[in-house]
């Protein structure tokens, strides 16, 4: 049970994985001069509808948490609209707190906001695929000891590693070597994504590695 | 021998200190200086040698050139004249170069490369040394021997055009200055138009000798858009058509009078690829460097290449071409093509000259300097000089002249070549040994500091420090006759000077003794910790520290930040470290608040239960050695491990606030100042705030400032101090608004500005006044033992008339960085660690990470510029030396100070209230 679990987890990350790599090649066959430095902010969009696409996609067809019952279309519909508010909400926080962090109030303003965008992809459309639009759930499943699934856990582990890239990130920019990626934010933005990358393939392993030690409480 | 943590604590810092001055005198040697600094007037210069035959020429050569212009462009690198840049936007200059009468070179500047050293650099020949930054605080005008000094008292006149930093240099020395400040970087008309404005009446006028014009537009033009910028290209244009109009002029005066004249053509410091200098890329160090006179002359097919030399070398050639003494300190040797087209005689004069300066040099900065190969050489070519001289005299056949001649040129060359080499080696030669001693000094006690950090913060706050038991030891004896015998050895052999050499044999011997000893001590650590140890594992009982997210973001970003400092540029924006690790460890606050809010129920039990097990497990197995390292921790364990739901409805919403708050304030903060390298030319609210136009919203958010200062501070003081404070705050805006920075309401316009002086004593008496009290209280409080409040209410007293004292010193547009200081000390205290009950190492470590971030947001750099020397002035007629230093000091690190001051206050008023609810408790127990 558990073994088949840890490998549907793996597949859906690769699968992840994938998409980000489609975002980076495929747009190169539609739209001239694309790539990734130069014309980051199209990258970011693309990036960020392909990883909450797939998102989505896995959500639908593996149901992680299988406790959804039978719910009718209109709670399903205030469902999907709550997480869309959330989502939303979830960007203007990041950009807030970039701003916080020293990002420019006025100018580039674009920039920061779709590198919110792509974080929040990152972070809360998987919180919201998983755990849906339930504060309490998700304050438990980041703090000690309040998994309760290994999807849950992977969750924990990709969130916390895109955050810790994005903070690692942000170390090259007063570096003075002059280099294209080091204008704000893409050195952030492609920490992020390291960060998502790293954790997607990280999870699987290491709940692998310790799948002998990991109990979950059962609900 | 038993001692308490403080004192133990103290005595590290005092060795810790010697060990870093001991570092600090290695690493930052003496500059080369010669001894005769006043009397160089006095000194006869050197007479022609000469072998037997008399010599009758002891008098200085007269001067090659009647007039001098030096064009000295900021920034001007090497490429933007002999590159690309240069053929297309210089093409006078280029000529010039190519085919005129000049001789072009590609100077090299040494560090650091900024403008005012490089000035000194240009006219005294000298390296300036990193500590005449520290011993020039206060004059910054040049006192050593130099071009300007000289030539002023040969009755020269000098008229300088530019930049004002001259004028500080050279007080006294100028008949006809404008110096215009370099202060607007945006500024790159206005400031060249400054200059080039007197320059049609001056060229026509004929009363001065030397013409010197500093040209900013082009540094300024690198600062704010980078040496590729298109405005370079108009900037260069601009000097180009100066160049011409200036070397017109002296032509045609030429004509009349039939002796040539010289013109130079200069830069400091170069660019670097973004545009500022400083630092020591290629771009930086290399200037352009062209001497232009009609005395060059120049056959048509002659190719001459921008030969690399050093930029000290220009004063030596300064002084000979205008027959003034070298200057005593000066590393340069002659550029010897200037000399070329002068007789024989004359050349082997001018390098004699040099040589005997440079020689002269080196015997009063290397002790053993008949062994330098320079000096040989020098010897060499000397007596070499006094046969030709003979022959000279004697007048020999001319072709054995002419050879001996060129071969006495030639030594002289490479005598010179060698002799300025090594002069300038010593500069940059660090004291290895002086520096070594220092770094084991301070390695050894940081050792000693770390193995007994356990023992010295355990509830006893003593700890046994292994001094006196390896005083009779093998181990000590062995390692003091190794070191003595080292030191002997190091010393006797050294060929330069060394300065822990230069000490007693006394004094090193106490060194020596100190460093065994506490390598003993340190020993003697390890071995019982290890033997600690070996007790611990066999006890399976030994709970696992348990370290919180908190702590783990604490220990990786203090640590992360000291290993950022080994990039330059983590040191030069220090700041943004410091921002960027307050504001995730306000994350971090926020995080751990959030859930200790939301998700109590689900954490509690397990946390409650570890803790207690782990405390009831140490508690009899670890007597001596307690885990739970500080004072506040048995408080901590003793009661629930959180206190917000004791919290009423609004002050809890106040905690889940606080973080935001002060993420607010931090933010607003670094929008102040901006500091830093790569973004220090940003517009910041600062100089919004001190342009002239936004008089009345600085005074406004001044005096707004001051009234929240009394409001945040006067919570716990006494009522005396209470009336002190607010009369020396209401002083703090008497003595702005008389010195012109702040208005009053009712004044229109500041017509009448003073030094302020007696505002400003006015606020020192009251500052003196509450320190007083509060060290009054704190003594009170050790005669009378066991009444902390007093103590408390002393060290708040302490903290509060430092507060004054930093509100009198800052300017008026940095108030706001200490309002914000205080108000993020108070909501700190009140809603974040009171409740969350952090323990006192957690505390200690984020005040100093709070500290250090304001130390950056009151504007300060790790550049020493950035250092406000006005802030010594403040309340004193004159300048003082030491209350200056002092108030500098504090100035400058009030930021640091505050938060450790209120460190002290908080965890002693913390100590008193766990000493109240003990007794409490006891009384409790007793009914």
């Amino acid at each position: 049970m558990k073994d088949t679990d840890i490998k549907r987890l793996l597949y859906a990350h690769l699968l992840c994985i994938f998409s980000i790599i489609l975002s980076i090649f495929i747009p190169s066959f539609f739209l001239e001069n694309f790539s990734i430095l130069e014309t980051h902010l199209t990258w970011l969009c693309i990036c960020s509808v392909f990883v909450t696409a797939v998102n989505l996609v896995l959500y639908l067809v593996v149901k992680p948490n299988a406790s959804s019952k039978r719910s009718s279309l209109s709670y399903k519909v205030t469902r999907f609209l709550k997480c869309c508010i959330y989502f939303l909400m979830s960007c203007f926080f990041f950009h807030v707190i970039f701003v916080l962090y020293g990002a420019p109030l006025i100018e580039l303003v674009l920039e920061t906001f779709l590198f919110a965008v792509i974080l929040s992809t990152f972070t809360t459309v998987p919180c919201l695929c998983l755990l849906g639009p339930n504060i309490k759930a998700w304050l438990r499943v980041f703090s000690r000891n309040g998994v309760t699934s290994i999807w849950e856990n992977s969750l924990q582990i990709t969130t916390i590693s895109s955050f810790i890239g994005t903070w690692l990130g942000a170390f090259p920019i007063p570096l003075d070597w002059e280099r294209p990626w080091q204008v704000w934010p893409i050195s952030c933005t492609l920490g992020a994504t390291f960060g998502y990358v790293a954790g997607l393939v990280i999870s699987p392993l290491w709940i692998y590695w310790n799948r002998k030690q990991l109990t979950y409480k059962n609900k | 021998m038993r001692l308490r943590s403080g004192t133990f604590a103290a005595c590290c810092v005092v060795i810790e200190v010697l060990g870093v001055a001991l570092f600090l005198r290695g690493f930052f040697p003496t500059p080369v200086r010669s001894s005769s600094r006043t009397e160089h007037q006095a000194e006869p210069p050197a007479p022609e040698p000469s072998a037997g035959a008399s010599s009758n020429w002891t008098k200085l050569p007269p001067p090659l050139f009647r007039k001098v212009v030096i064009m000295l462009i900021d920034g001007l690198r090497d490429d933007f004249v002999f590159g690309s840049k240069g053929v297309k936007f210089m093409p006078y200059t280029t000529y010039l170069v190519e085919k005129g009468a000049s001789h072009s070179f590609v100077a090299e500047a040494k560090l650091p490369t900024v403008t005012m050293p490089r000035i000194k650099a240009l006219m005294t020949g000298s390296l300036p040394g990193f500590i005449d930054v520290v011993r020039n605080l206060n004059s910054p005008a040049v006192l050593e021997d130099n071009v300007i000094t000289q030539a002023e008292a040969a009755g020269k006149r000098i008229i300088f055009y530019g930049d004002e930093t001259w004028v500080k240099l050279f007080p006294r020395h100028f008949v006809e200055y404008d110096g215009t400040t370099s202060f607007f970087v945006s500024d790159y008309t206005e400031v060249d138009d400054n200059v080039t404005r007197h320059l049609d009446k001056v060229l026509k006028r004929g009363d001065w000798d030397v013409l010197i014009l500093h040209y900013l537009g082009l540094d300024h033009i690198g600062h704010v858009s980078g040496p590729s910028s298109p405005l370079i290209g108009h900037k260069l244009r601009e000097m180009d058509s100066i160049l011409m109009k200036i070397h017109t002029s002296l032509l045609s005066e030429e004509r009349e009078t039939l002796v040539p004249n010289l013109l130079v053509l200069c830069g400091d410091h170069g660019m670097s690829e973004t545009g500022g200098h400083g630092a020591s890329s290629v771009e930086e160090l290399n200037t352009a460097l062209i001497l232009i006179s009609s005395a060059f002359e120049r056959k048509p097919g002659d190719i001459r290449r921008p030969k690399h030399v050093q930029q000290t070398d220009l004063a030596a050639t300064l002084a000979i071409g205008l027959g003034l003494p070298i200057p005593g300190n000066s590393v340069g040797s002659l550029l010897f093509p200037t000399v070329e087209g002068r007789p024989v005689r004359e050349q082997l004069r001018f390098l004699h000259l040099n040589a005997v300066q440079l020689s002269k040099l080196l015997q009063e900065n290397v002790p053993s300097y008949t062994k330098e190969p320079g000096f040989e050489q020098f010897k060499m070519s000397e007596r070499l000089h006094g046969n030709w001289i003979r022959l000279y005299l004697e007048e020999n056949n001319s072709e054995v002249l002419f050879n001996l001649g060129a071969k006495v040129r030639r030594q002289y060359l490479d005598a010179l070549r060698t002799l300025s080499l090594s002069l300038s080696r010593q500069v940059a030669q660090y004291d290895i040994y002086s520096m070594l001693v220092g770094t084991v000094m301070v390695l050894e006690v940081l050792a000693l500091l770390l193995l007994s950090i356990p023992q010295a913060l355990s509830s006893k706050a003593e700890l046994e420090v292994p001094l006196w038991s390896p005083a009779f030891s093998l181990l000590f004896y062995l390692m003091f006759l190794v070191l003595s015998a080292l030191h002997v050895i190091v010393c006797t052999s050294a060929e330069s000077s060394c300065y822990f050499c230069g000490l007693s044999w006394l004094t090193a011997g106490g060194v020596m003794a100190l460093i065994s000893a506490l390598l003993c001590a340190v020993v003697s650590a390890l071995a019982k910790m290890f033997a600690a140890g070996k007790f611990l594992s066999k006890n399976p009982a030994h709970p696992k520290a348990r370290w919180s997210e908190l702590d783990v973001l604490i220990l990786l970003g203090t640590m992360g930040h000291v290993l950022s400092l080994g990039a330059s540029s983590f040191i030069e924006e220090e700041h943004q470290t410091w921002y960027f690790l307050i504001n995730t460890l306000c994350l971090a606050l926020c995080h751990e608040i959030y859930r200790n809010c939301f998700l109590r129920d689900d954490c509690e039990p397990q946390q409650c239960s570890h803790v207690e097990e782990g405390f009831v497990s140490t508690a009899p197995a670890l007597q001596d050695r307690s885990i739970h390292c500080n004072m506040l921790e048995p408080h901590r364990v003793s009661k629930d491990p959180t206190s917000l739901d004791t919290l009423r409805g609004c002050e809890k919403w106040m905690v889940l606030a606080s973080p935001w708050v002060i993420l607010t304030c931090c933010r607003l903060l670094r929008s102040l100042n901006q500091t830093g390298v790569q973004w220090a030319h940003r517009p910041d609210l600062g100089h919004w705030l001190t342009s002239s136009d936004h008089k009345a919203a600085l005074s406004l958010l001044a005096a707004l400032s001051l009234i929240v200062i009394f409001a945040l501070v006067q919570r716990r003081c006494s009522l005396t101090s209470k009336i002190a404070m607010a009369l020396g705050l209401l002083g703090v805006y008497c003595y702005r608004a008389a010195i012109g920075n702040v208005l009053f309401p009712w004044q229109q316009d500041s017509k009448d500005i003073s030094k302020g002086v007696i505002e400003a004593r006015f606020v020192h008496v009251f500052v003196l006044g509450i320190l007083f009290t509060g060290t009054k209280d704190l003594l009170k409080s050790q005669v009378i033992a066991a009444d902390f409040t007093i103590k408390t209410v002393g060290l708040w007293e302490i903290y509060s008339g430092l507060v004054l004292l930093a509100a009198l010193l800052f300017r008026p547009h940095n108030l706001p960085v200490l309002v914000f200081s205080l108000f993020i000390q108070t909501v700190m205290t009140q809603f974040i660690w009171k409740p969350l009950r952090h323990d006192a190492a957690e505390i200690t470590i984020m005040h100093y990470w709070f500290g250090q971030a304001f130390f950056y947001f009151q504007g300060n750099s790790n550049n020493i510029a950035t250092v406000d020397v006005s802030a010594g002035f403040v309340g004193l007629d004159t300048y003082m030396e030491v209350p200056a230093m002092f108030l500098t000091a504090f100035a400058t690190f009030a930021g640091p100070v505050l938060w450790a001051s209120h460190l002290v206050s908080f965890l002693s008023s913390e100590t008193s209230r766990w000493h109240q609810h003990n007794k409490e408790e006891t009384l409790a127990c007793c009914l």
